[in-house]
């Protein structure tokens, strides 16, 4: 097959693609023209049956909260399985290295004294605008699980500024795995807790509270905050576990 | 509106060309946080700004960071079994 045949092959099945794309995109509804019941139908039932004006929140963590429960648990076995596949190998001389001897993780001088100052400064705001966005889930858009990644994020801010160890501190502390834990397991108690009250499992049977209030909603907002701990843990564990011998080597290499 | 879709779908299909196009893995890495932060903006605009705000956190800092320690990750690992099975030859050869 010579060059000339396999472009004349490429472009019979570019021009298929193309027919039946146009084919598939002509009957699409008119750009934010949604045909379907349920959208209509959720977005004025949410707010009163509750009490929540983020219709997307009250679908994902109480009208389709157990799909969600699902995904939380994917979250939580993949980040476990990493961390089983990059364990520290005994014997290793990196790890005993790097872990005994914490000292030997020293930094660099900094890269660049803008990016040093930015990143301490973005800090303290993106960790506040992580919880911003994780307590109000219920009202705006937003909700646990990007107030989750945005409060990880934060952290990250610190190893770009080249404040490795500082970010070292933070996500080899032994609270954050319990927070990764404690964050799933509360989610799946929440949904027992309903099974407890003589409802079906991840009832919304907290009491709903006023319509725009940040502690409103029940169960939504409760979930949405183990939730957001459960995510920003997770992000921090799995950065940390890739980082982890990087590190290591790098020290050892300095000392 | 219309206009606008279209630009930014056709950016987001450029930059991935670009992306695949390019040969330094660093380079890559970055046009692949740019490609993130085109991804959220087009979650914005087709009025889902709850998948935006997790995709410019995941889309732009998360993604490319892993992906990053990952190879640092396998370039120490292939220099170690390079270094264990001939380690004088490899040394020499580094020097040079």
């Amino acid at each position: 097959m010579t060059e000339r045949h396999r472009l004349l092959l490429f472009l019979a099945g570019a021009c298929g693609l193309a027919v039946l794309y146009l084919a598939g995109i002509r009957n699409l509804p008119p750009w934010g023209q949604y045909r379907g019941p349920y959208g209509d139908v959720i977005a004025q039932l949410a707010v009163f049956q509750r009490h929540a004006t983020d219709t997307v929140n009250a679908i994902t963590y109480d009208y389709r909260g157990f799909d969600t429960l699902g995904e939380e648990f994917i979250l939580f076995s993949a980040v476990t399985g990493v961390m089983l596949l990059l364990r520290p190998e005994d014997g290793q001389t990196s790890r005993a290295g790097g872990e005994k001897n914490p000292a030997s993780f020293r930094d660099r001088a900094a890269l660049s004294e803008t990016v040093q100052v930015l990143a301490s400064g973005v800090f303290g705001f993106s960790v506040l605008f992580g919880v911003y966005i994780g307590t109000h889930g219920q009202l705006t858009p937003g909700g646990g699980f990007q107030g989750g990644v945005i409060i990880a994020a934060a952290p990250m801010l610190l190893y770009i500024a080249e404040n490795t160890e500082a970010f070292r501190r933070i996500v080899s502390h032994p609270v954050t795995e319990a927070l990764e834990a404690a964050g799933a397991a509360a989610y799946a108690l929440i949904g027992l807790a309903a099974l407890a009250c003589g409802a079906p499992f991840l009832t919304n049977v907290l009491p709903l509270g006023r319509t725009g209030d940040v502690l409103s909603s029940g169960t939504i907002a409760l979930i949405s905050a183990c939730v957001g701990v459960e995510v920003a843990a997770a992000f921090l564990l799995l950065i940390w576990e890739y980082l982890r011998e990087i590190l290591a080597r790098a020290g050892n290499a300095e000392a | 509106m219309m206009i606008l879709g279209v630009g930014l779908l056709a950016l987001i299909g450029v930059s991935a060309l670009v992306i695949v196009r390019t040969d330094d893995v660093t380079n890559q890495l970055l046009g692949l946080s740019f490609y993130g932060l085109l991804f959220a903006l087009m979650f914005f605009l087709f009025q889902a700004p709850d998948v935006a705000l997790s995709q410019i956190t995941v889309g732009a800092i998360a993604l490319p960071l892993m992906i990053m320690l990952a190879i640092t990750r396998m370039k120490y690992h292939s220099e170690s079994t390079h270094q264990n099975k001939a380690a004088p030859p490899a040394r020499e050869a580094r020097h040079d």
